[in-house]
């Protein structure tokens, strides 16, 4: 990492749609350790927004606590960000969102903050359909307590140290399917090519995204014999096979031997063209998914890609039936029902 | 014996689940409508079905409406209960049985007069259906009592024609089994009794509401969109009456679309985590607990008060510590609300003392807790919560506009002109093409600028220095401006946290940078307790209430009762509640012996966590 970030930019930087450069889309300077998997994940963010040209300010950054999130400090400065407490992020984000449905909601969150103390408010904010991207920086430790195993540490997988974790790994990814998330996706931080349109597909998505990423810890949980290394997860990836995400009204121009391919349209239009590598694997199929992602355990692969996807699901708007116009707009000659009401009110208390 | 008009109590002892509530609500409906002041109480187990449950009802022509020891009409209707009904009777008293079966030996005082109605025989004889049978047999003992207290039949019956307004087939029924009440008293006893009801003008326009709708209503009038909640008992009934009221009075006729969200959460944490959420983005949004539930919310407390997110707690409180007894009243949750999470935290809270002060204190909360940008906490209990009161009717003025605090537009932040360095360079790159030198040089020309440029900002404005910073004291009030999500593309946008900050947001562990925040949080403290709901102050009797036991405190602080000795001699007023109190107490702390040497700090404390009665 650097204390000092160069003002400098390239004035041929490419702009999107929206006339913005990559750099209008960061964030402030990482104090995470270098070489964090969380800075390779964040880089992604931007990238990924600046393809979508996403106003920045129509995003809402949320998370719990811990090295992940810290994160949103370090993409969408033109975002607002909301670091709320360990485990909790969910029920601020589910808060956020219904006062306003026309933001993008992005939280950030770690396998600590996800699986351990906030698994209770994850599994209800998944039920619920929550209209949101919900990311795990899945490191496997507890990095800014220096390295202790998190909930999703593999049983047998070797900490630093050299203590052997006893415990039985919680799997977020098929938890999620199992739960009924609508788009569940794995990817790994070290493979950009994979995440970014796994992100941008998951921005699309109406309804509850959830994006598990393996983030190797660099400085507590890089070692041999740990199976959130750099080095084991990039042996051990199997991916589901290779997804491009075409944006609503645009012309799918990307060219790929013909395979194996199947188009899956999203609420808004949008495409995501899927390129399987997997046999015998459906994503729009709950169990297929589900047996995918174990069939690869079995075989201590970590499943990656684009793992499950609904389009047909309501959110939690929908399902609650508020208003399309965002309730933090509504003015009060709406909300208050007046004085004569009372009055009328008043009148049957007596 | 003297007779009692209009000044006793009687108390309903009935099985859970049988369908008295609404007979016994008829009771006391009836004696309001007769223009005399009565207040019931809820005196209920933590069961749905089959456990004892009492209704008690004072009625007091002088208004006393706090509840009194000892009771005057025992309504002894639960078996499981009866003996110590039996004993609870006044001597002097009446008990009221069920003598379809004698009584069983030892029920023999001659200090009482024993009332045998054959409630469960009178209506067998009348009602074949098994359900009616156990229904009328309620409704059977209120006819009696319309007989034995004077109740005027006619309205009785007016009750029960609006009660089955559209099912008008019930009627008829209803009225026969009051009828046989009646008639079975005036042919066995010597009606009315020496207790009785008699007919006055002491309510004027009056109503009869609990605290709990009056709060869930408050909400509605207040612009909640945003209701999270748990259940617990007694505060579910709030966000049932936010439910219900939004649904008559916040569904657009057009869409048929909900301008309101409610979702119960999976626990407190999550209730009011939502909360907090929402009112960060711009929402009004609220939630209702009792004390477990407050103990559990600590924590998003906690993050309210230092990063200063608006929060509307109603607490109805219950008796503690631990589970306690949920369902009956208590006022213990004060200090656990006033100092909530850990660290030096400090809430206002607000104490009403009628439904209508609920109504009128939950949109209080609202503005208050937009203004101060900070947790505040609406305190009631069981009692003042789940019992209906006889109080004033609930005023709106369709002229009050909602103070939804400091908070900028896009236009007053385009007005502040905030631009950081980065945005800067990045608008600028945007438009140019040239060479990278010139493009530096473009980059500080405009910087200059800015700093320079004239954008006319008008107060507080200007107060920004150009650069929008969240916890920034531009007015000197400690209240800083805050940005909603969504606004301005380019200006205004922070990360709300819960860990140390400078004035522009920016994380940071500098000593001094800390001191300065928690300084203006103290100087926030001193502007809250100016804009707090101030105390009634009564110079009439030496004792000091606060909200909901305010019932209690009338009947002391009449003029018309004698007064008692007390420690507190020179301290010649009635505080029924807080706030304000700190000026009270800053003329007149020498009088009181038990308050610490430092007087003037530990005031504040009291001060802030107080309000009108």
């Amino acid at each position: 990492m650097t204390y000092v970030r160069s003002t400098f930019r390239h004035p041929a930087l490419p702009k999107n749609d929206l006339g913005y450069t990559v750099d209008y889309y960061e964030g402030s300077l990482s104090t995470l350790c270098a070489g964090c998997g969380h800075d390779s994940i964040n880089a992604a963010i931007v990238e990924a927004c600046w393809q979508m040209n996403i106003e920045p300010h129509k995003v809402a950054k949320l998370s719990g606590i811990g090295c992940s999130s810290k994160s949103p400090a370090y993409f969408l400065s033109n975002s607002h960000g909301f670091n709320s407490v360990h485990g909790r992020m969910p029920s601020v984000a589910t808060g956020a969102n219904l006062a306003n449905r026309d933001l993008i909601y992005f939280g950030v969150s770690g396998d600590g903050d996800t699986a351990s103390i906030g698994m209770g408010q994850f599994v209800h904010v998944v039920r619920r359909n929550l209209n949101m991207v919900y990311l795990v920086m899945n490191n496997g430790c507890y990095g800014l307590t220096k390295g202790q195993d998190s909930a999703t540490a593999d049983a047998g997988s070797k900490s630093k140290a050299g203590s052997v974790n006893l415990f039985e790994a919680i799997d977020l990814a098929s938890l999620a399917i199992e739960l009924g998330a609508t788009f569940v996706g794995q990817s790994f931080s070290g493979d950009k090519d994979q995440l970014i349109p796994l992100m941008k597909a998951a921005m699309s998505h109406k309804g509850f995204a959830f994006l598990n990423v393996i983030s190797p810890c660099v400085t507590f949980n890089n070692n041999a014999g740990s199976t959130k290394s750099y080095d084991y997860v990039r042996e051990h990836v199997e991916i589901t096979g290779t997804m491009d995400f075409v944006p609503m009204m645009r012309e799918i121009t990307a060219n790929y031997e013909a395979g194996d391919v199947s188009d899956i349209t999203m609420h808004d239009g949008s495409e995501i063209r899927l390129h399987k590598l997997q046999k015998d694997w459906d994503p729009t199929n709950r169990r297929s998914a589900m047996n995918a992602v174990q069939n690869a355990k079995d075989k201590s692969e970590i499943l990656t890609g684009l793992l499950y996807i609904d389009e047909s699901s309501q959110d939690l708007h929908e399902l609650i039936n508020t208003s399309d116009i965002a309730l933090n707009s509504l003015p009060q000659s709406l909300l208050t029902p007046g004085s004569d009401a009372l009055a009328k009110l008043n009148a049957s208390l007596r | 014996m003297n007779k009692k008009i209009n000044d006793f109590v009687v108390r309903f002892a009935n099985v859970n689940g049988t369908g008295s509530a609404s007979a016994n609500a008829l009771f006391t409906k009836a004696v309001f409508r007769m223009g005399v002041p009565v207040t019931p109480k809820n005196i209920f187990p933590s069961n749905i079905q089959g456990l004892p449950t009492w209704y008690e009802v004072r009625v007091s022509e002088k208004g006393y409406l706090g509840r009194r020891e000892g009771v005057d009409l025992m309504i002894a209707v639960n078996p499981q209960s009866m003996k110590k009904d039996y004993a609870d009777v006044h001597a002097g008293g009446y008990f009221l049985y069920d003598s379809s079966k004698p009584l069983p030996p030892g029920y023999d005082r001659k200090d009482i007069t024993h009332i045998g109605i054959p409630l469960m025989a009178l209506c067998n004889a009348e009602f074949s259906d098994a359900r009616q049978r156990q229904l009328f047999k309620n409704i059977i003992y209120i006819g009696a009592l319309s007989a034995l207290l004077g109740i005027e039949f006619s309205v009785l019956e007016g009750q029960l024609a609006e009660q089955f307004k559209g099912k008008e087939k019930l009627i008829e029924p209803n009225i026969k089994a009051l009828n046989i009440g009646v008639d079975y008293c005036k042919e066995n006893f010597d009606c009315p009794l020496d207790i009785r009801v008699e007919r006055r003008d002491l309510l004027g326009d009056k109503i009869l509401f609990g605290g709990n709708s009056a709060c869930g209503l408050g909400a509605v009038y207040a612009g909640a969109t945003v209701a999270a909640w748990y259940p617990i008992t007694p505060s579910t009934s709030v966000v049932d009456a936010f439910a219900k009221y939004a649904a008559k009075y916040r569904v657009d006729a057009e869409t048929g679309k909900n301008n309101y969200a409610i979702v119960q959460a999976e626990d407190e944490l999550a209730a009011i985590g939502m909360v907090m959420g929402a009112s960060w983005n711009g929402a009004r949004s609220f939630t209702a607990t009792s004390g477990p539930g407050v103990s559990l919310m600590n924590e998003f407390l906690g993050l309210g008060y230092f990063a200063e997110v608006p929060t509307v707690l109603i607490d109805v409180q219950r008796t503690g510590p631990s589970t306690g007894m949920p369902t009956r009243t208590q006022q213990s949750d004060i200090l656990l609300a006033a100092y909530a999470s850990h660290g030096d935290t400090k809430h206002p809270l607000l104490f009403p003392a009628s439904p209508k002060e609920c109504f009128e204190m939950t949109v209080d909360a609202f503005d208050l807790t937009e203004r101060l940008q900070t947790p505040v906490i609406v305190m009631t209990d069981l009692d003042l919560g789940m019992n209906d009161h006889v109080t004033e009717p609930l005023v709106w003025d369709d002229k009050r506009e909602y103070d939804r605090g400091k908070y900028l537009t896009s236009e007053e932040l385009d007005r502040i002109g905030t631009e950081t360095l980065m945005t800067a360079v990045s608008k600028i790159s945007l438009r140019t093409n040239g060479s990278a030198k010139d493009e530096m040089s473009v980059v500080m020309a405009e910087l200059d600028g800015q700093a320079n440029s004239d954008h006319s900002p008008s107060q507080p404005l200007e107060q920004f220095k150009g650069k929008y910073g969240r916890y920034l004291d531009v007015d000197d009030d400690g209240i800083p401006y805050r940005t909603i999500p969504g606004t301005h593309a380019t200006h205004g946008a922070f990360v709300t946290r819960g860990s140390s900050r400078d004035e522009y947001a920016v994380y940071t562990e500098d000593g001094a940078a800390y001191q300065r925040n928690v300084d203006r949080l103290a100087k926030k403290w001193d502007t809250a307790k100016e804009l707090v709901p101030q105390p009634e102050i009564h110079v009439s009797s030496p004792h000091l209430s606060k909200g909901s036991t305010d019932g209690s405190s009338i009947s002391v602080r009449r003029p018309t009762l004698p007064k008692k000795p007390s420690n507190f001699s020179k301290l010649t007023a009635s505080i029924s509640t807080p706030c304000g109190l700190v000026r009270f107490l800053s003329a007149h702390h020498s009088a009181i012996s038990s308050m610490p040497t430092n007087a003037s700090s530990s005031s504040n404390k009291i001060a802030t966590h107080s309000s009108k009665a």
